[in-house]
C-alpha cells in the first residue's frame, strides 16, 4: 500500500461537439479545478498534461500547452500519452511527484477535440503500426472489436441485445441528471432497438460517440491539504497502470491476433481483471468496499464485462446484476452514475480524469440529483490502446 | 504491404507466422526480430504456416464504410463486410480476418468451423492486393 494523495479540486468543461481548440476546454477545466481547490495557478508547483495529437506538429504535447495558455509561471511540466489511459497516467505521474517530494501540489489536465466519425490512425503509409494495419488490411474499426466482444458474450453467457440496450437506458437516465454530459435525454430500449446496426449485434445507441471535452484535478500531499484547511479531502489510494501479461489471449484493439498460448500457459486472469486487481491490492480494498464505479463503457456490452472484471459479480453474471438494478442509482453498486461514455462520448485524454472528477463529487456528497447516498469508496476503470491499464481508487 | 503474411494458392493457401526455436511460441503477424515470451532467452524465429482451419471465436460486421487507410471504391455502394475471429487449436491463438465475400453474420455461429482462403483486398488498374479471408468449411464460392 502506497501513501495517499489528496484531491483538492476537480473541474470540467462540458462535453459536446463544440468545434473549438482542445486548449480552450483544458484551460476552462483547469480554472474550475483551481477555483474548486481554492488555489491560484501561481500556487501550482507542477502541471501534468494528458496528451492529444496536435495537428501540424509530429508529436503529442499538452502539459506545456496548458501551462502557456494559463500563463508561463515556471512550474515543473510533464506530458503523458497513453491513449485512453492518458488521464490515469497523468494522475499517476502527478501522484509520483507528490509522493517523491518533488512537488506539493500538481495540476492535472486532459482535453481533446475529437475528429468526426470513426477514430482512425494518422495518415501516411505505416505498415509497422498495428493500428494502421488493422484499418488498412481489414477495415476493422473500434466498433468491430466491440461487436466481437458483444457477440462473444451472447455465445458464452446468453446475453441478449435487449440486455445491452438496458445498459444504455440506465446510463442515459443518469446522464440526464448530469449538467456536464453531452447527451441529456433519457433513452428507451425501443429507441436503442430502432437505431441502426453499426457492428452486429451492436447498434448506434450501444456505442459511445466521439466528443470534445476537458477535465482537470488538483492533487496535493496530505500535509499540503491540511495546511490549506482541508482536513478530510477526497484521497487517491491507488492508481493502476499495469500492462497485460504474456500470452494475452483475448483479442484486443488494435491487434489482428492474440498471443499464442502454445508455449506458455495463459495467466489466470484477463488484462482488464488484472487492472482491477492491481488497484484493489494497492488500495488494500476489495470490490465489496465500493460505493460506486465509473467504468469505460465504450459499448453497452463492454460495461457488463467490467462488472465481472471488477469483481462486482461472478463471471457471466453481469446481466443479472444489471437486471436486478444493482448498478442503477439507488442500487447496491451504482455504475456510471455520471452517465458514462454513453452520455459523454470519448474525449480521449480527458475521460479518465473526468471519471476521477465524478468520483470526487460523489465522495464529497455534492453530486446533486445523481448523488450515491453515503458514498465512501469509488473506483474508476479504463483501458488504453496498446496495453495501457488504468484504474483509480478514491476514498473519503 | 504485408509481405510474408500468407502464401500459396487454392487448398495450399496458408497464413504464415513465425516460431521461436527456443520456446516454440508462435507469432502472427510474424515476429522476425525478438521472441515476445518474457521468460524466453530468445531463439531464432523461423517461418511457420498456421493451421488452415479453426473455429469461430466471435464474429461481427461493419455496416458503415471504414475510414482510410482502408481503401473503398467510392463509385460502389458499401456492402456490409463480415469479420470473423478464429480460434486456431494447434496454435492456441485467435486470428481476425474478413469473411469471404457473400458470407454474412447470418451464416455464422460461435464454434463453427472455418478455413482460410485467399481473397482480394483491393485492386486498381495496375495492382491487385491480396489478403486472407475466413470461410465456413463446406461452402464453396
Ligand atoms: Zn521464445
Amino acid at each position: 500500500m502506497t501513501e495517499e494523495v489528496a484531491v483538492l479540486g476537480a473541474g470540467m468543461h462540458p462535453w459536446g461537439k463544440w468545434g473549438r481548440n482542445f486548449v480552450e476546454y483544458g484551460v476552462a477545466a483547469a480554472r474550475e479545478a483551481l477555483a474548486d481547490a481554492g488555489l491560484k495557478w501561481r500556487d501550482i508547483g507542477a502541471i501534468v498534461g494528458a496528451d492529444t495529437v496536435r495537428g501540424g506538429y509530429p508529436g503529442h504535447v499538452a502539459g506545456a500547452t496548458f501551462a502557456k495558455a494559463l500563463g508561463w509561471q515556471g512550474a515543473r511540466v510533464t506530458s503523458v500519452y497513453a491513449a485512453c489511459a492518458s488521464g490515469a497516467q497523468a494522475i499517476d505521474a502527478a501522484r509520483a511527484q507528490i509522493l517523491a517530494g518533488l512537488a506539493d501540489v500538481v495540476l492535472v489536465v486532459g482535453a481533446d477535440a475529437a475528429p468526426k466519425g470513426f477514430f482512425r490512425p494518422a495518415g501516411g503509409d505505416r505498415p509497422d503500426d498495428p493500428d494502421w494495419l488493422r484499418f488498412r488490411i481489414l477495415g476493422a474499426t473500434n466498433p468491430v472489436y466491440f461487436g466481437l466482444y458483444a457477440r462473444r458474450r451472447m455465445a458464452e453467457h446468453s446475453d441478449t441485445p435487449d440486455d445491452f440496450a438496458r445498459v444504455k437506458v440506465k446510463n442515459s437516465a443518469m446522464g440526464a441528471l448530469n449538467p456536464r454530459a453531452r447527451y441529456r435525454s433519457r433513452v428507451t430500449a425501443e429507441e436503442v432497438a430502432a437505431s441502426a446496426v453499426v457492428a452486429d449485434p451492436l447498434r448506434l445507441l450501444d456505442i459511445c460517440a466521439t466528443s470534445d471535452g476537458g477535465a482537470a484535478v488538483v492533487l496535493s500531499s496530505m500535509e499540503y491539504a491540511r495546511r490549506h484547511g482541508q482536513a478530510e479531502p477526497v484521497r487517491i489510494l491507488a492508481v493502476s497502470t499495469v500492462t497485460p501479461r504474456y500470452p494475452s489471449t483475448v483479442l484486443d484493439l488494435p491487434d489482428i491476433a492474440t498471443d499464442s498460448a502454445r508455449a506458455v500457459e495463459p495467466p489466470g486472469e484477463t488484462f482488464r481483471r488484472s487492472i482491477a486487481r492491481a488497484a484493489y491490492e494497492e488500495a488494500g480494498l476489495g470490490p465489496e468496499d465500493l460505493s460506486l464505479a465509473e467504468v469505460y463503457d465504450l459499448s453497452t456490452a463492454l460495461e457488463l464485462q467490467w462488472y465481472e472484471d471488477l469483481g462486482l459479480c461472478g463471471e457471466g453474471e453481469g446481466v443479472k446484476l444489471l437486471r436486478d438494478g444493482a448498478t442503477a442509482l439507488g442500487g447496491r453498486i451504482p455504475v456510471n452514475v455520471s452517465g458514462g461514455l454513453a452520455s459523454f462520448g470519448e474525449a480521449v485524454p480527458a475521460q479518465a480524469i473526468a471519471q476521477v472528477c465524478e468520483l470526487t463529487r460523489q465522495l464529497r456528497g455534492v453530486a446533486g440529483d445523481r448523488q450515491v447516498p453515503g458514498a465512501r469508496v469509488g473506483i474508476a476503470a479504463n483501458q488504453g490502446l496498446f496495453g495501457h491499464g488504468s484504474a483509480v481508487i478514491a476514498v473519503r | 504491404m504485408v509481405t510474408g503474411w500468407f502464401a500459396g494458392e487454392g487448398n495450399d493457401f496458408r497464413l504464415l507466422g513465425t516460431r521461436c526455436s527456443a520456446c516454440a511460441s508462435v507469432f502472427f503477424p510474424r515476429e522476425d526480430h525478438h521472441c515476445r515470451n518474457p521468460s524466453c532467452r530468445g531463439g531464432e524465429l523461423t517461418e511457420v504456416p498456421l493451421s488452415r482451419r479453426g473455429r469461430v471465436w466471435s464474429y461481427t460486421d461493419s455496416r458503415y464504410p471504414p475510414p482510410s487507410p482502408y481503401v473503398t471504391d467510392p463509385e460502389l455502394s458499401w456492402e456490409p463486410c463480415a469479420f470473423i475471429a478464429v480460434e486456431l487449436e494447434a496454435e492456441r491463438m485467435v486470428v481476425l480476418g474478413q469473411a469471404a465475400p457473400g458470407v454474412t453474420v447470418a451464416d455464422l455461429a460461435v464454434g463453427l468451423e472455418v478455413e482460410v482462403v485467399p481473397g482480394v483486398l483491393h485492386e486498381d488498374a495496375e495492382t491487385t492486393w491480396m489478403t486472407w479471408h475466413w470461410r465456413p468449411t463446406g461452402v464453396t464460392a
